[in-house]
């Protein structure tokens, strides 16, 4: 039969739905990396079709994250679990001022899930990707029962270089550093929340999911030796970042409640759902911690980049061998900003 | 936020704290126990403390209608839930409150308990008409605020004749709660001398509520709101009627209470609920008269008639001193327990999991003022 080629038909990516072949290794495996995948990524590594991918990389350090999503809903205003998986592992490794070079992503697939939606995220992650500067050079996918997943979980690790000169820890913040927040918070975690079906509640809030890592190159620019740690409040909130920085670095960290920005409709929702801002997930905002000297210039170079339009100094680091994050309230008293316990639940009066 | 905002603004609390210093008598020492959980959690967050004068003291009260709840209902619960044809559905801050034995409604989830969290009652029912298979149990509790809710649940599933809808009802009230504060000879052994009233609860109880409790004791009482520019103006109005010799209900939450309350709420609660003759309350013990129970007309609808629940009484944690702080006698800080085996995380008391709590909200917000008698450490001013 040499010379025939198999004609094998084309993935109906209309009607079509995941099944176990498409996990199996086989031809079928193969169909849905090409059509979809590798459709959507379109890079000369990726096409090589190799198990791994291999690329040349500048000297200097180099840094590797890794990080699983599993959101439900799968798509949520002002985003998807596409782009949340790209920006989410460019943002942990831009945190330590690098710049992310290239992703690999791995999918879990639950058996009937539509194909139309395997490509509407395939072509979500590449859009991310594509607009990061970053490209998907190698990837794997398996299926799994009815049942036995949530629709899709996609797990994706990236590396990236760090520029000369910086050393970026959540180790290194000192009494009298300043404390600078991007932007609003509270956004990602109310626009997801919001589209929970058991709750029930509507609002136009959209998910800040963003890539960061050109804001970063920015504010790296002006203050390579000036920065000491950079953070994105994820799960957890600012809340939760701000306490990791305060205990790694074994210093307290006072925040000032009337200079963090929550947009009202945020609050609005937070209030409602008995919610605290602080708690609440971002996904395309940071927290850097950075020596007072330079703290113009970073502000006016993160003012200068559209995702840090609204970049301000929310607080300070401070001594303090109990490593309390304090916040002094709008109202004029002082509280604490601790961890939150367990998931963030709803209150009942 | 519009509507919010207003009751929020530092200017005005700096202002109101200042009043509340010049007619403070400074040879004279205030007690005022705030009597809900809402007001503890918004003293904490918002750092009221910090504005009082030192002479103004605040101590909490038992209104945190997850705290004052006995093991015993808890470990019936579980057992309920664990039951294979029963879905429990519950509010979410009852999911971590300790049970017998190191249990919680978390835990019995996790093992297989089909325990479900909603907002509201009408999440329950809607659960229990899209599985008419399922036997779905709505874990009721709280003070007067959430029963008229409750009630309307129990109206709509006879009036949708959901034959597999039943309610676990655990409904406490306030006023018997207020009463044996100021009966019990511990209480009245620290001084109280007056109260910041009930908030949500008094939108469907009224003022009027408290009035034979202001006079029969001799108290002062406030009706406030939850922000906190209204609990700091009920303060103010409680040192003017202590320094006035005058022990009236006064009305500080007016753009929402009514000496008369929600008459609509009072007849749909009446309609359905009467009072059990006794209920066992964590920290204030056995009191009659205090709790609601569904009337004979509802009882097919009453999941501890159903399900043939016994509550057995279990004992608290001998270290816990949650009891003592539900009753204003103590200070969570003050307990062995806090921030060493207890904290939000691993809770041992109630107090220490609703945010309404007192342990709970002097954890999460408060407890850097603890090293202040240390002597140790920067306060925040």
């Amino acid at each position: 039969m040499t010379g025939l080629k198999l004609r094998t038909r084309k993935l109906d990516i209309r009607h079509g739905l995941i099944d176990l072949s498409h996990g199996a290794g086989g031809r079928a495996s193969v169909q849905l990396i090409d059509e979809i995948f590798r459709t959507a990524f379109d890079n000369p590594i990726l096409d090589q079709g190799n198990d791994q991918a291999a690329f040349d990389v500048p000297g200097g350090r180099m840094v590797m994250s890794t990080d699983g999503y599993v959101i439900s809903p799968l798509f949520f205003p002002g985003g998807d679990i596409g782009s949340l998986a790209v920006h989410g592992t460019i943002n942990d490794i831009a945190m330590a001022g690098a710049r992310p070079l290239h992703l690999a992503a791995s999918y879990i697939i639950e058996e009937g899930f539509p194909l139309s939606d395997v490509q509407r995220i395939a072509q979500s992650m590449a859009k991310a990707a594509r607009d990061a500067g970053v490209t998907i050079v190698t990837g794997d996918t398996k299926v799994v029962e009815r049942g036995k997943g949530d629709g899709v979980f996609i797990t994706t690790t990236g590396v990236g270089i760090v520029p000369p000169g910086l050393d970026l820890s959540a180790d290194r913040a000192r009494p009298g550093d300043l404390v600078i927040l991007s932007g609003a918070i509270g956004d990602h975690g109310v626009a997801v929340m919001s589209q929970r079906l058991n709750l029930g509640f509507e609002t136009d809030i959209v998910s800040d999911s963003a890539a960061l890592n050109g804001l970063v190159a920015e504010m790296v620019r002006v203050a390579t030796g000036s920065l000491r740690v950079m953070r994105d409040p994820t799960r957890g909130g600012l809340a939760a970042s701000l306490n990791e920085i305060a205990q790694q670095s074994k210093a307290g960290v006072i925040i000032h409640e009337n200079r963090i920005p929550v947009k009202p409709d945020v609050a609005a929702a937070c209030e409602l759902l008995g919610l605290d801002p602080l708690h609440v997930a971002n996904e395309g905002k940071l927290i850097a911690i950075v020596a007072p000297a330079a703290a113009g210039d970073l502000i006016a170079a993160m003012h200068a980049h559209p995702l840090g339009r609204h970049a301000t100094v929310i607080g300070e680091v401070i001594a303090d061998a109990q490593c309390f994050v304090q916040m002094t309230t709008s109202f004029g008293g002082g509280r604490i900003v601790d961890w939150i316990a367990g998931e963030q639940l709803p209150r009942i009066c | 936020m519009k509507h919010i905002d207003e009751y929020r603004d530092g200017n005005l609390a700096r202002a109101m704290a200042a009043t509340i210093a010049h007619e403070a008598m400074p040879d004279r020492h205030y007690q005022f126990m705030e009597f809900c959980g809402g007001h503890t959690h918004a003293m904490s967050r918002y750092g009221i403390e910090d504005l009082l004068p030192s002479n103004v003291q605040m101590v909490h009260g038992p209104g945190c209608p997850v705290c004052v709840l006995p093991i015993g209902r808890i470990d019936a619960a579980i057992a309920l839930a664990m039951r294979p044809e029963v879905t429990l559905c519950t509010y979410a801050d009852l999911m971590r409150v300790p049970a017998s034995g190191g249990a919680n409604l978390l835990k019995a989830k996790a093992a297989g308990a089909d325990i479900r969290m909603v907002y509201s009652t009408l999440d329950a029912l809607r659960i229990a008409e899209a599985e008419p298979d399922r036997q779905i149990v709505f874990f009721a509790i709280g003070f007067e605020t959430t029963t008229p809710p409750t009630a309307h649940a129990i109206t709509l599933a006879r009036k949708r004749q959901l034959s597999n809808f039943s309610v676990f009802c655990n409904h406490v009230l306030t006023p018997p709660a207020m009463r044996a504060i100021l009966v019990s000879p511990d209480t009245r052994a620290i001084r109280v001398d007056g109260f910041v009233g009930p908030s949500h609860v008094s939108t469907i109880t009224g003022t009027s509520a408290y009035q034979s409790l202001a006079v029969e004791f001799a108290k002062p009482i406030v009706v406030a709101g939850f922000e906190p520019l209204d609990v700091v103006q009920a303060i103010l109005m409680l040192v003017r009627q202590v320094n006035q010799g005058r022990c009236a209900v006064e009305n500080q939450y007016s753009r929402l209470v009514t000496a008369q309350g929600n008459l609509i709420a009072q007849r749909a609660t009446a309609e359905i609920f009467e009072l059990r003759p006794s209920f066992a309350w964590r920290g204030l013990g056995e009191l009659p008269h205090s709790a609601l129970q569904l009337r004979d007309a509802y009882a097919d609808l009453d999941a501890e008639r159903r399900f043939a629940i016994d509550t057995l009484p279990a004992a608290d944690n001998p270290a816990c001193e949650c009891g003592d702080v539900l009753r204003g006698l103590t200070k969570p800080a003050a307990c062995a327990l806090f921030g060493t085996l207890c904290s939000p995380d691993t809770p041992m008391g109630s107090c220490m999991v609703s945010p309404e709590g007192a342990c709970a909200a002097h954890w999460s917000y408060g407890r850097f003022r603890d090293r202040a008698r240390a002597g140790a450490g920067q306060v925040v001013r």
